[in-house]
């Protein structure tokens, strides 16, 4: 029996990578940061912190509390606006050799159409991430991804507006009742990829004041405590609509755990709290998946995306 | 800003020793050529719990001084308060055993180029810093005058050989029981007016830097302070830790203490607004850049 070499590839839409780690978008700022500690080529793709048409200061300190196994984060969008954000930190991400997924969030259908207009306009951009889901806006109301109406016209002003040139990918959250109809209305908008999942809506209260710690209130809860979500949300889904590619995220700290997102059915996994709590996380979670890949006698990452659903599909 | 903690390292680093001193635990870790790009005001951020913890982030510790040349390499030491879990944790580990660390990171304090009158107020553990900032600008030939004041007085950190490196040194207590009774900025007002300090260089609680702010607004004194707000990467990627900062055209920044502070202007830091969603100003002005 000769070792045959591990494909590492992974594709999202007609988008390639040579890893399918990537970061989280929300937890790489926009790459600088990490670049300090690993070369931004050696991973998947860098996946940029959700940018709106506006620059923004976002919420409200304290804007973070530690939780079993996780954390809340209020962070709001806090950003440049898409303006500077596509003249510096774009064309650095690029110069660098990282592939690049932007991702962009609007508080209305029209911006996330204004938003992927400007980025039509930039050349390099491997894929676009669509977030209608954060859950850190003043309104519930707000987040697209809680109903399928809403869902579905955020990405068909985006669609309308990207004609096939790049992968557009729908970021969903969990926080609802069924999310493989909230996926089924996005994919049929045209998002031709998926992002599950965003953070889930949390709190925590303030013994010492009483009252709710965050400068927000709420905030997403993400790390290993929502991982089991994360895995049954892109089982769910991918059991659905098995042709539809999603990018996993949610508590991955490990190659183990990555390889359990790709088991559920993921073609990609993003890495969010774990590089928090270790610069290096990605770089070390790309080995340890290829190891285990390997190990379990996989020759690629492609066949061992939604493997645990061999049973079902016999 | 083109490269983010230029200097910063992860490495395994081994305790050394581990004493109680007070109400803090001294903790010397071993950290070879590193210790050589570790700056006064630099912070490390260490993992805690180990490695089936249920705390997942990084606790972020303000380094107290660096030592150069024992058979061991480069050493830090550490002032750590067992107040949460994962400070405690960290305490309760003894001598030889690895410590996973992210160091040196964050605006270290700014070092005059010629001899100033300088001033050192800590509150708390914040003086720890101070010691090692204070034989810098000894070594610069600054007169280093040092203003240390806590709760009470087990809550004072101010170890013997540090006191050498300040030309004077006064205590405060809020209860008497060390020192002068009252406030560390008690007396900061009148030395100002005596023309007897350039620069004020702070580490403590926020409310001490604030008052310290209030008290250098519109005097010639350079306010250099080192803020602390909640972190949970240490490293700018999570955009917890931001403070209102002004800009030149009045609009505010919101600015990351970890990576462009710790140590900031405190004449520019918008303490009012702390805690706050201020209005954007123009375009551009949000400091993520």
């Amino acid at each position: 029996m000769s070792t045959p070499t591990l494909d590492f590839s992974t594709t999202l839409g007609n988008a390639w990578f040579p890893a399918p780690i990537f970061t989280a978008s929300g937890c790489a700022s926009s790459g600088k940061e990490l670049s300090q500690f690993f070369d931004l080529r050696e991973i998947g793709a860098v996946v940029t912190k959700s940018v709106m048409n506006k620059a923004r200061h976002g919420r409200a300190t304290p804007r973070m509390a530690e939780t079993p196994s996780g954390m809340l984060n209020s962070i709001g969008l806090q950003g440049p606006g898409i303006d500077q954000f596509l003249a510096q930190d774009v064309p650095w991400l690029l110069e660098k050799g990282a592939r690049v997924i932007v991702s962009i969030a609007g508080e209305t259908t029209d911006e996330y159409a204004m938003l992927a207009r400007k980025i039509r306009s930039v050349q390099g951009i491997s894929a676009l991430e669509v977030n209608i889901s954060c859950p850190n806006v003043e309104n519930r109301g707000m987040v697209f991804a809680c109903e399928r109406d809403t869902a579905a016209r955020a990405i068909d002003g985006v669609r309308k507006i990207i004609g096939g040139e790049i992968p557009i990918i729908a970021k969903l959250t969990p926080d609802v009742t069924d999310i493989t109809s909230i996926a089924a209305a996005v994919v049929d908008a045209g998002a031709d990829g998926l992002a599950l999942i965003n953070t889930v809506l949390g709190m925590v209260i303030n013994l010492e004041t009483m009252k709710p710690h965050l400068g927000g209130k709420t905030g997403g809860l993400s790390g290993p405590a929502i991982r089991p979500v994360a895995v049954r949300a892109i089982y769910q889904v991918h059991s659905a609509m098995p042709c539809v590619p999603i990018l996993g995220m949610g508590g991955v700290a490990s190659g183990r755990d990555a390889l359990e997102l790709i088991l559920a059915g993921a073609s990609g996994v993003s890495v969010g709290t774990a590089s928090f709590g270790d610069p290096t996380a990605i770089p070390r979670i790309q080995r340890e998946l290829a190891a285990l890949l390997a190990a379990k006698g996989f020759s690629s990452v492609k066949d061992a995306i939604g493997y645990a659903h061999r049973e079902e599909s016999n | 800003m083109s490269v983010i903690n230029k200097s910063a390292a992860q490495l395994n680093a081994t305790i050394l020793s581990n004493k109680r001193v007070g109400a803090y635990h001294q903790i010397l870790l071993a950290i070879g050529d590193l210790a050589s790009v570790c700056r006064p005001g630099n912070f490390v951020a260490i993992s805690v719990g180990g490695d089936t913890s249920k705390m997942v982030l990084r606790r972020a510790f303000a380094i107290s001084r660096i030592t150069h040349g024992s058979a061991s390499g480069g050493a830090m030491e550490l002032i750590v308060a067992p107040h949460g879990s994962g400070s405690k944790w960290l305490c309760a580990q003894e001598e030889g055993v690895e410590l996973d660390i992210v160091a040196p990171l964050g605006k270290a304090f700014g070092i005059p180029t010629s001899p100033v009158n300088a001033l050192l107020v800590g509150g708390g553990y914040g003086s720890a810093p101070l010691f090692g900032l204070a034989e810098v600008l000894k070594a610069r030939g600054c007169k280093v005058d040092m203003l240390l004041g806590a709760s009470t007085g087990s809550k004072i950190y101010a170890p013997l050989e540090g006191k050498r490196s300040a030309s004077t040194l006064k205590i405060f207590t809020e209860d008497g029981s060390m020192g002068e009774h009252g406030r560390v900025t008690a007396p900061i007002r009148e030395l100002i007016a005596q023309g007897a300090v350039d620069v004020i260089y702070s580490c403590g609680p926020m409310s001490m830097l604030r008052a310290i702010s209030d008290i250098t607004e519109g005097t010639d004194v350079v306010h250099q302070c080192a803020v602390e707000e909640a972190m949970a990467c240490g490293i700018g990627i999570c955009m917890t830790c931001v403070l209102p900062v002004k800009n030149d055209d009045g609009s505010i920044s919101m600015l990351r203490s970890c990576i462009d502070g710790p140590v900031m202007d405190g004449s520019l830091v918008a303490w009012d607004l702390v805690g706050k969603t201020p209005p954007v100003g123009p375009v551009g002005s949000v400091g993520i850049a």
